[in-house]
């Protein structure tokens, strides 16, 4: 399979960004309109044969304001993986479509997006439910303005007499002393 | 035979070696079973130290009477089966109590513990006992068909119920031991003497990787070493019923001592070439291969 | 620590619901009789542990020490990595069945906990309760540099870094991952120390109840267990 060819085919009617080819099985590419989604999906799996869904996983472009979805894809016969990339405003309540119907491993990643980013998916099967965390009461840890250093400060006592070395540093003094 | 209080001592004596033997040789078989894996294994005294260490624990939680008499019903098991068979033949002191329908009485005891152990494991509460107790029920009561049928076959064939008897039978020579003069029931028998005996490939109910440990999962302290004890003694017990009843019995200390280490180790060696099997495996086992023999023994007889 | 976000504030306010089959409720039975269930009073004894003392000879509580040095039960709950380390103990090369330690599936049979590795938050719920349905007297060893200082997951948002400050810890093996010689030398260590009678954590943690608790409790948002584990 050509993914050239997949991805002009599929222009033709989505509105999709620029692809990337970074490796010979692997592609990444842009959805901008984010409704077309399930749309999409559906007819990969369908009919271009990415029967699989490799995993489901998120960015935080804080920066940008965006939350980034990648939905990995996979077409085992053709030996290709597809890497769909969908943007959300990153305001809250975030919220976005449930996929759980088209691959039911989605699921599990969205109970994990919830979690971690709070990206909700309603209608998810138990995506409120706790998957890692347990008992967590403070902003979503994967998110860029959680501070897992200050949190751990605030919450753990610290055992006196740590100190932290630079490696570089620290072998070099150690192996050419002098200099 | 009438009952005289010197009895009592001499049972009590006979119970003491027997415990201590058992310690030992217990002690011993774990280190052939560590060697075999290339292990050093245990020191030889190492089940005493296990003993006293749970008896030397401070705290103890019970969960009832009936969590309490479960250790204490499987020891009585343990021990009712040493008092009530003869331990040495010919000999006034380790006699015990043996009497004329003994060999009834003993087949009770073999399962008395385990179904003491039972009640014990249901009053805890704990869902692997429940689970444990009733996997170990299932495949020790299909483990005993054919010991049952075994024990008809030699008590029909001595036409008598007294263990004494039937080892008075088979003694001068060695051609005249059961496993000889009828080897289908002795096979039978064997087929329960490994099931029951708690070693691989039957011990899925008890093994500490499967289901945590089964029935004793919530024992502890003194319970535990209650349980101990009798882990040391049962095998013990249930063995000498087999060398009365199959293997001529003992006429002294060290044939004892030599015999109860050969038949035991048989159960061991089938231990550690075999994988464990599943319940339903084992029950399936001993339906379809120990019962044919134990109905065929009874059919020679 | 100079790479401190001072503007991040952790959020001390919002409280976990209790878990819904934690919470009072009424039940009306089959017969039309209304029963109030408090599954946290009614399922758990809440009893507070009490410190018990030692023998009253000292011959015989060196006796008993003896006995209990000799027979390490360890409680097969591996936490972190370091369970990995643990394994080899049991095979030819190191055998540590020598020294009369072995392995027991149920807390109830087991005396040394061996928190082997980082501890989540999580997995500390657990480790607690398997630690407080351990028989006395019992021991912990914490395992790898994770249980004393935090090791390499000094900033993680969910492990702890100070193992002594939810249990009482008997004796640290340092390392990232201690290798199983240096866990054999530490348990030889660790039976000197019952030998000399001082290890005592168990009484420890009963006179500082209140203090373990307060910390635990800390850390543990849901709390939806009763004080002492029975």
């Amino acid at each position: 399979m050509d993914m050239r060819e997949l991805i002009e085919r599929l222009t033709s009617r989505h509105k999709l960004g620029a692809p990337i080819f970074q490796r010979p099985d692997l592609t990444f590419v842009d959805l901008t309109d984010n409704d077309r989604l399930r749309a999409l999906l559906v007819e990969l799996r369908d009919i271009e044969g990415f029967t699989h869904l490799v995993l489901l996983t998120a960015v935080d472009w804080i920066e940008e304001g965006k939350f980034q979805l990648t939905y990995m894809l996979n077409n085992r016969a053709a030996n290709q993986t597809l890497g769909l990339r969908v943007y959300l405003e990153r305001k809250d309540p975030v919220e976005f479509t449930s996929i759980h119907d088209i691959w039911p491993t989605a699921e599990t990643y969205q109970r994990e997006l919830r979690e971690m980013f709070g990206i909700n998916f309603p209608g998810s099967p138990r995506v409120m439910d706790e998957f890692i965390l347990e008992g967590w009461t403070d902003m979503p840890p994967y998110r860029r303005d959680f501070d897992t250093l200050a949190y751990s400060q605030q919450t753990y006592r610290d055992r006196p007499g740590r100190a932290t070395n630079d490696p570089r540093d620290h072998m070099k003094s150690k192996m050419y002393p002098e200099g | 035979m009438t009952f005289q209080w010197i009895q009592i001592p001499y049972a009590l004596l006979t119970l003491f070696i027997i415990l201590n033997y058992g310690m030992l040789m217990t002690a011993l078989i774990q280190k052939i079973g560590a060697r075999v894996g290339g292990r050093y294994g245990i020191p030889i005294w190492q089940n005493y130290i296990d003993l006293l260490k749970n008896i030397a624990l401070r705290s103890k939680i019970s969960h009832g009477v009936m969590f309490y008499l479960g250790p204490v019903f499987r020891l009585t098991g343990g021990i009712g089966l040493i008092l009530f068979v003869p331990t040495i033949y010919g000999s006034v002191m380790h006699q015990n109590f043996s009497f004329a329908g003994d060999l009834i009485l003993a087949l009770y005891f073999v399962f008395f513990g385990t179904l003491g152990m039972a009640l014990g494991a249901a009053e805890s509460g704990h869902p692997h006992s429940a689970i444990g107790v009733s996997r170990g029920l299932s495949q020790v009561t299909a483990a005993e068909l054919p010991l049952a049928l075994g024990v008809f076959a030699i008590s029909l064939q001595y036409q008598t119920l007294n263990i004494t008897d039937i080892v008075a039978a088979q003694q001068g020579s060695i051609f005249n031991w059961t496993l000889f003069t009828n080897p289908l029931a002795t096979v039978a028998a064997m087929f329960a003497f490994v099931g029951t005996m708690m070693r691989a490939p039957f011990d899925v109910v008890l093994a500490p990787q499967e289901i945590p440990i089964g029935p004793p999962t919530e024992y502890h302290s003194s319970y535990l070493a209650l349980m101990q004890t009798n882990r040391v003694l049962y095998p013990i017990a249930k063995t000498v019923i087999y060398m009365n009843l199959f293997f001529g019995g003992a006429t002294s200390w060290p044939e004892f001592f030599v015999k109860i280490f050969a038949i035991y180790m048989v159960s061991v060696f089938i231990g550690v070439v075999y994988p464990r099997f599943r319940v339903e495996q084992s029950i399936q086992f001993f339906l379809k291969w120990g019962l044919p023999v134990g109905v065929l023994a009874i059919l020679m007889v | 620590m100079k790479d401190m976000d001072k503007s991040f504030r952790k959020d001390t306010e919002t409280e976990f619901p209790l878990r819904e089959e934690m919470r009072p409720r009424t039940v009306t039975a089959p017969d039309g009789q209304v029963i109030e269930i408090d599954p946290l009073r009614d399922y758990f004894c809440e009893e507070a542990p009490k410190v018990h003392r030692k023998s009253y000879s000292a011959i015989v509580e060196g006796f008993y020490n003896w006995a209990r040095a000799n027979s390490l039960w360890i409680l097969g709950f591996g936490t972190g990595c370091g369970a990995i380390e643990m394994r080899p103990l049991m095979t030819p090369r190191f055998d540590a069945y020598r020294y009369g330690i072995q392995w027991r599936p149920t807390p109830r049979q087991a005396n040394l906990l061996i928190i082997s590795g980082y501890l989540s938050v999580k997995t500390l719920k657990r480790a607690i309760r398997a630690y407080e349905q351990m028989q006395q007297p019992k021991f912990v060893v914490g395992l790898g540099s994770c249980t004393i200082n935090g090791g390499m997951y000094w900033d993680s948002y969910n492990t702890i870094k100070r193992l002594d400050d939810y249990l009482p810890v008997d004796l640290y093996i340092a390392g990232c991952m201690p290798r199983p010689e240096a866990l054999l030398a530490g348990l030889m260590e660790l039976k000197k120390i019952i030998r000399r009678g001082e290890a005592e954590g168990a009484n420890k943690y009963a006179e500082n109840f209140d203090w373990y608790k307060a910390n635990q409790k800390s850390v543990i948002k849901d709390w939806d267990m009763p004080d002492y584990s029975w």
